[in-house]
């Protein structure tokens, strides 16, 4: 290879640790990302592994209220900014160039920083924990007033995200122009995979809204600090705005973090149906749709906040109408299965576990859309439960099934298929364990972010408690399988997947350290996985 | 066998984790200077000089691998797209604080003056540094100073226009005089609205107003700043004869900046200043 590199023009690049310091290669930098990710997914789930713990009986018994607050907060915020979101940036490193055939990323030293970003925000994060007053327990939704009076730690986390947020917005722009600039000649942006589109719409929702946060966190900052009173109604200021702008951000967010697993079960159900994808054009307009709706339904978080009716009202039936592309979406991937001719490898297995279990957090998301329930709902674990099984089920699946599909591409070697099963229906069957119930008692009426909790609630509990337990627990059978897929295993060769129609799997796996250095030529009969 | 790629691929580079380890000891220190810790400014000062290392290490590389001939073509393609890009990045960071701008005039504020109950005998109005606030204050009069900063600034995205028809058309000198004006033009208004800071009858403490007032012209002048600093490097290198009218994507780079800059100010004076 060294040789090629040469031959090509390329530098030769330093091993160990100055490789990945210095990296301006964009699978050295997707492995990167997930590394990354898979790392603040552990962390963040060993967080939940102890909220779980207290949630066990009723009472106090492993954590203080104080602490509990914590656990909760920093859960989300590492689950969001640090797990899932580099997670789905790993993919794009990984997979974009490869499925364009471009040489790299367009800015392949932004891509970078980018990526060195996060570590930076993550020691802000973690460190916070050991200040005076522990980690920000004010919720990963930073509402003021709370958010105004908490300690270090607080302004420690508002850096963090500045920080994440700079990176989310310079691996956005170098997604978008990636995608726009260096396609192979020939594909057109309504010929391209359509994991493709779902991360050109994505990119384009995080440059839009990511810097939306900053300003609103900044605000924050300098309530805090500096004296202003944009949250302080004694200066004219508003709590409500807070919620307001947050939201703005905060709803075309749970798009960025699952538009592009719509992408990655879009790549998987094809290929293993053998079928092409039904209705590409439909699904990149449901995409388009999403997005766009995504800016009108923010207020949608906060009909018990003091909304006047007519807010309320529109806000309710724009919600409904996001259910609209998403059911396109849906119905897309089952009319893809449909007579097809289905083999149930572990990739495949997760990306229909996701379409059944997303489908439901989209229903219990509608559930929420209606103002008088929501108002009933709002703050329990109904809505604890939605959202998980929107985030876990939904985005959470679709990378482990991502990372099953593409390994062999990555790495060379076939993951162990039994283990890969193994671990997908203990998986699927805990996290239904785990967050099943929380309908349930977000129904009878339990509270989200209590450590302690009314014995009614307790058979529940114990229940997704221990559903917790194995969730997390498989999960380090996952970590098992992937290390043991780099380490060694069968070869994979070209394209282990005898469906699979898009550019990474007409090159060799491992995929060279270089790949599409000249753009390949389009074959007229590849149609990326749509017909 | 393998041709080399038309797409310049950059080599490794250890700037990018510079920039990282400089905004993390940036932070860190800011977090420190806010818990009131001795140690916080140093801290900020290492983290803000190394962030200018890395700056100028960064573009310096770009520089010489855009003289010699690198970034043409697809690259300067890229380029384009990706400046177009952060400018709208950065214009939802100003539409942030516009949204709030808004929120409070026409919502927050309005709702308070409902609130009879809490808040007795609250007129609201705009402007006003809200309920709990007793003393009077004077705004920010839009006819003085702002009215004739407005006219420098647009004058000074006339003259960086001025500037690049020099450099389509090859006049050197037209080029040079016209960034020197867009710079001194920039100046003077960061001049006057310092002046303009000094001289205000409230604070950035002054309810909403003076909050909405303080952030959004500081994160302007901030931005007038940081496009002064881009059009004078663009200067030097035109002096140094780096340019060609075919290829001078820096240039187009700072000016689109400068004139974002120059429109977030017409939104500034009309909504802070005039209404």
């Amino acid at each position: 290879m060294d040789a090629a590199a040469i031959h090509s023009g390329y530098q030769s690049h330093p091993t160990g640790p100055m490789r990945w310091l210095t990296s301006t290669n964009h699978k050295d930098i997707g492995t990167l990302y997930l590394w990354f990710s898979l790392s603040m997914f552990l962390v963040a789930g060993s967080l939940a592994m102890l909220i779980r713990a207290e949630l066990f009986q009723p009472g106090l018994q492993l954590v203080q209220p104080g602490l509990f607050n914590q656990l909760t907060t920093m859960h989300g915020l590492l689950m969001i900014f640090g797990a899932i979101m580099p997670a789905f940036v790993g993919f794009a490193n990984w997979q974009v160039p490869l499925m364009i055939g471009a040489p790299d990323m367009a800015f392949p030293r932004l891509n970078n920083w980018s990526f060195w970003l996060l570590p930076a925000a993550a020691c802000l994060m973690l460190s916070s924990f050991f200040v005076p007053g522990g980690a920000t327990s004010g919720g990963w939704t930073m509402y003021p007033p709370l958010y105004i009076q908490g300690g270090i730690a607080y302004d420690m986390t508002i850096f963090a995200i500045h920080i994440m947020g700079l990176s989310s917005i310079l691996g956005a722009i170098n997604i978008i122009v990636t995608i726009l600039n260096l396609r192979t000649p020939g594909m057109k942006l309504m010929t391209m995979p359509i994991f493709v589109w779902t991360w050109l719409i994505t990119a384009y929702l995080l440059v839009a809204v990511m810097p939306v946060l900053a300003s609103v966190v900044t605000m924050l900052l300098t309530d805090r600090h500096f004296g202003t009173h944009f949250f302080d109604a004694a200066g004219g200021g508003d709590p409500v705005m807070f919620q307001h702008l947050f939201w703005f951000f905060g709803h075309p967010e749970v798009y960025i973090m699952i538009l592009p697993a719509f992408g990655i079960v879009s790549t998987i159900i094809p290929t293993f149906a053998r079928k092409p994808l039904f209705g590409y054009v439909s699904m990149v307009y449901a995409v388009a749709s999403i997005a766009i709706l995504s800016f009108l339904v923010w207020a949608h978080h906060m009909f018990t906040s003091g909304l006047p009716a007519g807010a309320q009202i529109f806000f309710m039936y724009s919600t409904m109408l996001i259910a609209v592309p998403t059911g396109v979406k849906v119905f897309n991937w089952v009319a893809t299965l449909w007579r097809g001719s289905i083999s149930f490898e572990t990739p495949m297995l997760f990306a229909l576990a996701m379409v059944c279990l997303f489908t439901i957090g989209g229903f219990s998301g509608l559930v929420l859309a209606m103002v008088p329930v929501d108002v009933q709902l709002q703050d329990t674990y109904y809505v604890v439960a939605h959202f998980h099984y929107v985030l876990f089920a939904g985005a959470a699946l679709s990378i482990m099934g991502g990372i099953y599909y593409w390994l062999p591409k990555w790495t060379g070697h076939m993951y162990d298929e039994r283990l890969g099963q193994i671990h997908f229906w203990l998986t699927a069957i805990a996290c239904n364990i785990t967050f099943f119930p929380m309908h349930f008692l977000g129904l009878a009426g339990m509270p989200r972010r209590i450590p302690d909790y009314a014995p009614q609630f307790a058979d529940f509990n114990m229940m997704a408690s221990v559903g917790g337990f194995v969730l997390g627990a498989s999960q380090l059978l996952f970590l098992y399988t992937v290390i043991k897929c780099i380490r060694g295993g069968a070869a994979a060769g070209d394209k282990p997947w005898e469906g699979a129609t898009t550019l990474e799997w007409t090159l060799p796996s491992p995929a060279p350290y270089h790949s599409f250095t000249t753009p390949p030529t389009l074959e007229p009969d590849n149609h990326h996985g749509h017909a | 066998m393998v041709t080399p790629s038309p797409y310049y691929q950059p080599p490794p580079s250890l700037w990018p984790a510079v920039g990282s380890l400089a905004l993390l000891a940036f932070a860190s220190g800011f977090v420190l200077f806010l818990a009131k810790a001795g140690a916080g400014p140093y801290l900020m000062l290492a983290g803000g000089l190394l962030l200018v290392v890395m700056l100028y290490g960064w573009f310096g590389m770009v520089i010489e691998e855009s003289l010699a001939g690198k970034l043409e073509g697809q690259v300067d393609k890229s380029f384009r797209w990706g400046m177009v890009w952060f400018i709208f990045s950065e214009v939802m960071f100003f539409a942030g604080f516009f949204a709030a701008l808004f929120y409070a005039r026409y919502i927050a504020v309005p709702d308070l003056v409902t609130a009879q109950s809490i808040w007795p005998g609250y007129l609201g109005g705009w402007p006003t540094a809200g309920p709990g606030s007793k003393e009077a204050f004077t705004p920010m009069a839009a006819w003085g100073i702002p009215a004739v900063n407005t006219m420098i600034l647009l004058s000074s995205g006339a003259s960086v226009t001025w500037a690049h028809w020099g450099l389509q058309n090859g006049r050197r000198w037209q080029i040079v005089l016209g960034l020197l004006m867009t710079v001194l033009l920039g100046l003077i208004f960061l001049g006057l609205q310092a002046h303009e800071y000094l001289e205000a009858a409230f604070s950035i403490r002054t309810g909403i107003y003076g909050a909405t007032f303080f952030m959004l012209t500081g994160f302007h002048g901030a931005h007038v700043t940081l496009g002064a600093i881009m059009l004078s490097v663009i200067l030097g290198r035109v002096l140094a004869g780096h340019f060609t009218a075919d290829s001078h994507f820096a240039f187009a780079a700072a000016s689109w900046y400068w004139h974002f800059v120059d429109v977030v100010w017409l939104l500034l004076f009309t909504f802070v200043y005039c209404l």
